[in-house]
């Protein structure tokens, strides 16, 4: 991992979101170097989801910005933006149709088609054959993984994963944790996960965060903040 | 029965009134008892419709010696009224009010406007304000089906359409599918209508035209005419609306605004 200023993907400065009369977020600042994982740990309730949320502008943020290699993203567009910044929600929300169907929307939002050959993304994520496979008969974890590919399938600079195992089985679970352990070292892929299960952070993480009440409280090395 | 007691013509419409109110009152009662309170909302609608159908009675007496062009006056006080309404079935929809109002404008309007114009529609204000006044009302409806519709969907796919922008989907796309179920689902009372026209049921219009004189054969056809225009003016309401809501759920930066307990 190169730590020169140039390496820094993604900064984010007094992030902060507050919604009525709660703060869900507050005065977030951090960096994300290229080819780094960053953990986001805490409470339930901590902020952690919404902190990713304002990371890819699906919520708006109420203080602060992000710089997306060093541009304000307020300045990028929003499709351009969540495009980069690509996110694995707790739910695979897959859309009806076909693996290849969903493989194929991010491109297509675009007027693309995909960079590489379905089966191959689909080897990636440990689904070879499933690109016919309608989405309505495939099991949580496959559900999950089809997911995973699907945010692939655009190329991000960036993925967010908001625990991304939270709502499987532990069968499942563990499935999925190692296809993403896989593919982001394998790739040198750039994350941030969100996760309160420690001993999960600890196995996808570099560096982590950890949240309480919105604000960060601890941040470095994997190893030092979660055993503090 | 109640033409033995009632001598009068108002009191005999008063005491019809009372027997009908009373028919819904044990609907009322019965959705009670499953648990279903529907008996305020009823109450108001029904006082309401009441009041607002003889206050109309009124004044159609005035304007029936009035100038052909109040009529449009009258169409367009319909159309403020529809707009107001049908947006109450779209709670937390952003801009439901001015959405429905231009819906129903253009829809019921545009029809109202080219129906009379090729003289499909009397210009005789006895003519053209209850036809077009049916117009605006199934406008109406539709467009409150349509709103209530798209709310339901997009409340209960945040998760799809959330999914599909952080994939880099403009809002329009992001809402495809369920603008397209809604604008499917309103139409169902209109198409349904065309479809058991006669076999079902005779509308208002056509049994009016029959105890006036008109010759039957005529009745039916101008009936159809009429349902064919309430289907062209609702199928326009509800493309208006839905073209003009589904960018309003979001804010400028492609956040989707409704979202459940928000």
């Amino acid at each position: 991992m190169t730590t020169s200023p140039d390496s820094v993907l993604l900064r984010a400065e007094r992030l902060g979101r507050v919604v009525g009369d709660k703060t869900l977020v507050a005065d977030a600042t951090f960096e994300l170097r290229k080819g780094e994982v960053l953990g986001l740990s805490g409470p339930s309730g901590a902020g952690k989801s919404s902190l990713l949320r304002l990371l890819n502008r699906l919520d708006e943020p109420t203080s602060g910005t992000v710089y997306l290699e060093g541009v304000d993203y307020r300045q990028l567009a929003p499709r351009d933006l969540r495009r980069k910044v690509g996110m694995v929600t707790q739910r695979p929300y897959l859309f009806p149709g076909t693996v290849e169907d969903n493989l194929q929307f991010g491109p297509a939002q675009r007027g693309e088609k995909l960079s590489e050959p379905v089966g191959q993304l689909l080897a990636r994520v440990g689904l070879p054959g499933y690109g016919t496979r309608n989405v309505a008969n495939l099991s949580g974890g496959e559900a999950q993984r089809v997911s995973f590919a699907r945010t692939l399938a655009n190329s991000p600079l960036i993925l967010l994963l908001d625990e991304p195992t939270s709502a499987l089985d532990e069968a499942a679970k563990l499935e999925v944790e190692s296809v993403i352990q896989q593919v982001v070292r394998n790739q040198s892929l750039t994350c941030i996960v969100v996760t309160h299960d420690n001993a999960q952070a600890f196995r996808l993480a570099d560096r982590a965060l950890v949240l309480e009440k919105g604000r960060i409280v601890r941040s470095g090395a994997v190893r030092e903040v979660l055993h503090a | 029965m109640l033409n033995f007691f009632f001598h009068s013509q108002i009191s005999l419409g008063l005491a019809q009134a009372a027997v009908a109110a009373i028919a819904a009152f044990v609907i009322v009662l019965l959705a009670r008892r499953r648990g279903i309170h529907l008996g305020k909302e009823i109450i108001v609608a029904m006082v309401r419709g009441l009041v607002q159908i003889v206050a109309v009675g009124s004044i159609l007496l005035v304007l029936l010696r009035s100038p052909r062009w109040t009529s449009g006056f009258l169409l367009a006080a319909m159309i403020l009224a529809a707009g107001a309404t049908s947006a109450r079935r779209a709670k937390g929809v952003p801009g439901a009010f001015p959405v429905s109002t231009w819906a129903i404008a253009f829809g019921a309007g545009s029809v109202i406007a080219l129906m009379t114009w090729l003289g499909v529609i009397d210009t005789a204000i006895t003519s053209l304000v209850p036809v077009g006044s049916m117009l605006i009302a199934n406008a109406m409806n539709t467009n409150g089906l349509t709103l209530n519709r798209f709310r339901s969907e997009v409340l209960s796919h945040v998760g799809e359409i959330e999914s599909a922008l952080a994939l880099g989907a403009d809002a329009r796309n992001s809402v495809a599918p369920y603008v397209q179920a809604s604008f499917e689902a309103s139409l169902i009372p209109a198409i349904d209508s065309l479809r058991s026209l006669g076999i079902v049921w005779i509308p208002g219009l056509m049994a009016g035209m029959l105890l006036s004189g008109s010759r039957p054969v005529y009745a039916a056809v101008y009936q159809f005419v009429v349902l064919a225009m309430i289907f062209a003016a609702s199928g326009l309401t509800s493309l208006v609306s839905t073209w003009m809501i589904r960018t309003r759920v979001f804010t400028p930066a492609e956040q989707l605004l409704l979202q459940p307990g928000r």
